[in-house]
């Protein structure tokens, strides 16, 4: 078998001892077509054979008279492109431009591909999953709150330094994670028109909220009455329009995972077909030519392998990368959401219960439903939660358990008459009230949410990353393809010179 | 009811006709904002025969008893503390302390009245707050054993729950901001959007004999109707003078036009089934009639319906 090295060096070696086995009547691409007089470039060769006085039969049957007659057939474009396809270099030139541009396609197509990859992955990271957690945060900023509001009413005398302070944080929190949302939330009309009815709202509640303040002050129950109606409006307009905004992103974060980990078929099949183009026309310079290997079209052929290994590689560990931040960061976050949310509505029914003093039910029960959904939803957070966000959760699930003893003792102060001690052991700051080790549960849940936050972000940034050098390479391989498919068309061109 | 003769119902009729008269002087002086004119008794009258039908005098109960061994009665002293169902959004009748947190009003003090007689012990309560719409409902499902939360004695309620004597006489009158402008109850309600507790005697009375209110709208509590018409949402309030003059007295923009367009009696309602301590409470209302309710009153009410005022005469069944 002759290398590349031996082919290059004897280039014309075998062409006179062989007539192409495609015989007369297939279109040739050997040399002394058309053309036949153009004087070879390697001497050596022609010692044999002078071309331009004994053309091989073989090769000659297309018919040197229709060259001439071709001009008188057009001059469109499309004419021209017959006219270059009646010669065997016409057809080799045309060989050489058809490979070049399916290789460069084949780099633009797997750069696109790729780039809308890295570009969904890039989302995920920097909009739709802080998007996501931004909207969970909102929610629980309001929730918690009405809860503070309530709790700071219930404290008579005045309400402690940091209740207030509580709520305003809180207010705080939630307006300027609404106004990163609406800076952020681009392309989605629903989500935006949310934050936009949250951002009117607001405002509206806090005002509400300082008129019951103000009233109740002035010992008026008109004060409570403000209350109850800021808390309904809470309770009704804007947390379920947080519930909303949180769904849409939430929804649109698991679409932009898909996105981030779409299989690049389409870079796939046109890498498939044009290996296979590029197998045939080798096959087919082989048939015509008797050279086994055409070192240029033998280097496009790797450019494109390498290109195919390197996509394929880059998107496993992309996708492995992205797998991680979901199972790691994101699908824990979402868990522990859900468990921060009951928590919060548990403790705003305990609350809420001991404004409405008895007159309703529906706190209570609101009470025993939050509060075995928190438990659930706790061991669910815990169980999906990596390493040292694990151990936070099963801190705060300890604190949990205290807190339901200590909701229990409170409730049984309240039955037996005893309200004050009820309050005192809900909302005071003592030591027998479950006040600070709600605080400590909350806490010990923020606390995992950064870790697993932390852990979303490092895992989805490699994933992001990951196929940035994909594009590159598709890029630089395509061109070295496209290089190797000219130059290697060129040697069987330059036959003809 | 219906065998009796004809003479004690007519009776019945001229001292529901005195009643409302002996009612006028609270809605002369809690009017205050909007004067009333000397027409205004005819009305009162006219309202106080439209709710009294010829078969019922709704303050009517039982006699006084200090007899303690009945069922009801011993159930609460076993128990050692009295349930009391009350409002904490009436201003002056049960409202919250701001400063203490805890609640007072002309209802709470009844409430330590009788609990200091059953029990000893006036603090002896646990005090359960009831929207207007679930007062009968806390009386029949045993969750209070009464309720003092200006709670009108009507007819049609004497037959869920039973009610002690009247301790106040009180009639529907209508809150309006005086930016409105509104000279009669007419002015005030015809074309309005109109607010009412739900459940509430005011209800009954504008559905019963329609004002040409625009809309109704019902709450939980006749508070809820000030912060509503504070946002604008509501155009006026149509509630118990005693508890309109509270309203007015917390927001000065508001005011109070009459006549009384109803008689309304407040009773303690207690479940029909407990006889025993309906009978022991209207002995409580016995002691309390002569020095203490004057007292409640002075603290409570004076400042804004007037002084003078003087409990209902109670009025018992044969």
């Amino acid at each position: 078998m002759a290398t590349p090295e031996q082919q290059s060096a004897a280039p014309s070696a075998y062409l006179p001892a062989q007539a192409p086995p495609g015989g007369p009547s297939a279109p040739g691409f050997g040399p002394a077509a058309g053309y036949g007089a153009v004087p070879a470039p390697h001497p050596p060769a022609f010692a044999q054979h002078p071309p331009a006085h004994a053309p091989n039969p073989a090769l000659t049957h297309t018919p040197p008279a229709r060259a001439p007659k071709a001009p008188a057939s057009g001059t469109g474009p499309l004419a021209r492109l017959r006219r270059t396809a009646d010669t065997a270099p016409g057809r080799l030139r045309l060989l050489a431009a058809g490979l070049a541009v399916l290789v460069l396609a084949l780099g633009a197509l797997t750069g696109w591909e790729v780039n809308d990859r890295t570009q969904a992955a890039d989302q995920v990271v920097t909009h739709s999953q802080p998007l996501s957690q931004n909207a969970a945060e909102i929610y629980r900023s309001l929730a918690d709150a009405d809860t503070t509001a309530a709790a700071g009413f219930l404290l008579a005398g005045g309400e402690p330094h940091d209740v207030r302070q509580r709520y305003q944080d809180d207010l705080a929190n939630a307006t300027q994670l609404l106004t990163q949302a609406a800076a952020q939330s681009n392309g989605s009309d629903q989500a935006q028109n949310l934050v936009s009815q949250l951002n009117q709202q607001l405002p509206v509640y806090a005002g509400l909220v300082e008129t019951a303040r103000a009233d109740d002050r002035q010992g008026l129950p008109l004060g409570a009455a403000y209350l109850r109606y800021a808390s309904n409006m809470m309770q009704t307009q804007l947390l379920p329009e947080a519930q909303k905004l949180s769904d849409t992103e939430v929804s649109r974060l698991d679409s932009d995972y898909r996105d981030a980990g779409a299989t690049p078929w389409f870079s796939y099949a046109f890498g498939l077909l044009t290996l296979a183009v590029l197998f045939w026309a080798q096959l087919m310079l082989f048939r015509r030519t008797n050279r086994v290997f055409n070192s240029g079209l033998l280097g496009a052929t790797a450019a494109v392998l390498v290109l195919l290994g390197w996509l394929t590689t880059g998107v496993l560990s992309a996708n492995s990368s992205l797998d991680q931040s979901k199972s790691r960061g994101a699908t824990p976050l979402q868990a522990l959401d859900v468990a921060r949310t009951n928590s919060l509505q548990a403790r705003t029914a305990e609350n809420l219960n001991l404004v409405a003093r008895g007159s309703t039910t529906t706190y209570a029960d609101q009470w025993t439903t939050s509060s075995k959904a928190d438990a659930t939803a706790l061991a669910h957070a815990q169980q999906l939660a990596p390493g040292a966000a694990a151990d936070s959760i099963g801190q705060a699930r300890q604190q949990f358990t205290v807190w339901t003893q200590k909701h229990d003792a409170a409730s049984a102060k309240n039955d037996a008459g005893d309200y004050q001690g009820a309050l005192d052991a809900t909302v005071g700051t003592g030591a027998d009230s479950s006040q600070p080790v709600y605080q400590k549960l909350d806490q010990d849940l923020a606390a995992a949410v950064k870790v697993e936050q932390a852990e979303f972000r490092s895992a989805a940034q490699d994933g992001r990353d990951a196929t940035v050098p994909v594009v590159f390479a598709a890029g630089v391989l395509a061109l070295l393809a496209a290089a190797g498919v000219l130059t290697g068309i060129n040697r069987r061109l330059a036959e003809y010179r | 009811m219906n065998t009796k003769s004809r003479g004690p119902r007519m009776r019945r009729l001229r001292t529901a006709a005195l009643a409302a008269v002996l009612a006028t002087p609270l809605a002369l002086t809690s009017a205050q904002a909007a004067p009333l004119q000397a027409g205004d008794r005819p009305p009162a009258v006219r309202a106080a025969a439209l709710t009294d039908t010829p078969s019922c005098d709704p303050t009517k109960s039982l006699r006084p008893s200090t007899d303690e061994s009945g069922p009801a009665v011993s159930a609460i002293k076993k128990r050692g503390v009295l349930i009391a169902g009350v409002d904490q959004n009436s201003y002056r009748w049960g409202f919250r302390d701001p400063a203490t947190g805890q609640l007072q009003g002309f209802d709470i003090d009844i409430v330590h009245a009788i609990a200091k007689a059953l029990l000893g012990d006036p603090n002896k309560v646990q005090f359960k707050m009831v929207p207007t719409a679930k007062r009968i409902d806390a009386i029949k499902s045993g969750s209070v054993d009464l309720i003092a939360r200006t709670m009108t004695i009507t007819c049609a309620r004497l037959n869920d729950t039973a009610f002690s004597t009247a301790y106040f006489q009180a009639g529907q009158q209508v809150v309006v901001p005086k930016a409105a402008g509104a000279k009669t109850v007419d002015d005030a309600l015809k074309g309005k959007r109109v607010c009412v507790a739900d459940s509430s005697t005011a209800q009954d009375y504008l559905e019963k004999n329609p004002r040409g209110q625009a809309s109704l709208t019902k709450v939980g509590n006749a508070l809820d109707c000030l912060v509503l018409m504070q946002l604008g949402q509501v155009d006026a309030t149509l509630t118990d003078n005693a508890i309109a003059v509270g309203q007015a007295a917390q927001d000065p923009t508001v005011q109070v036009i009459g006549p009384s367009l109803t008689n309304e009696p407040y009773g303690v309602a207690i479940s029909k089934s407990s006889p025993d301590l309906v009978a022991r409470v209207n002995a409580v209302l016995e002691d309390y009639r002569h020095g203490p309710w004057q007292d409640s009153y002075h603290r409570w009410l004076e400042d804004y319906l007037g002084r003078g005022a003087q409990p209902p005469a109670a009025n018992y069944l044969p």
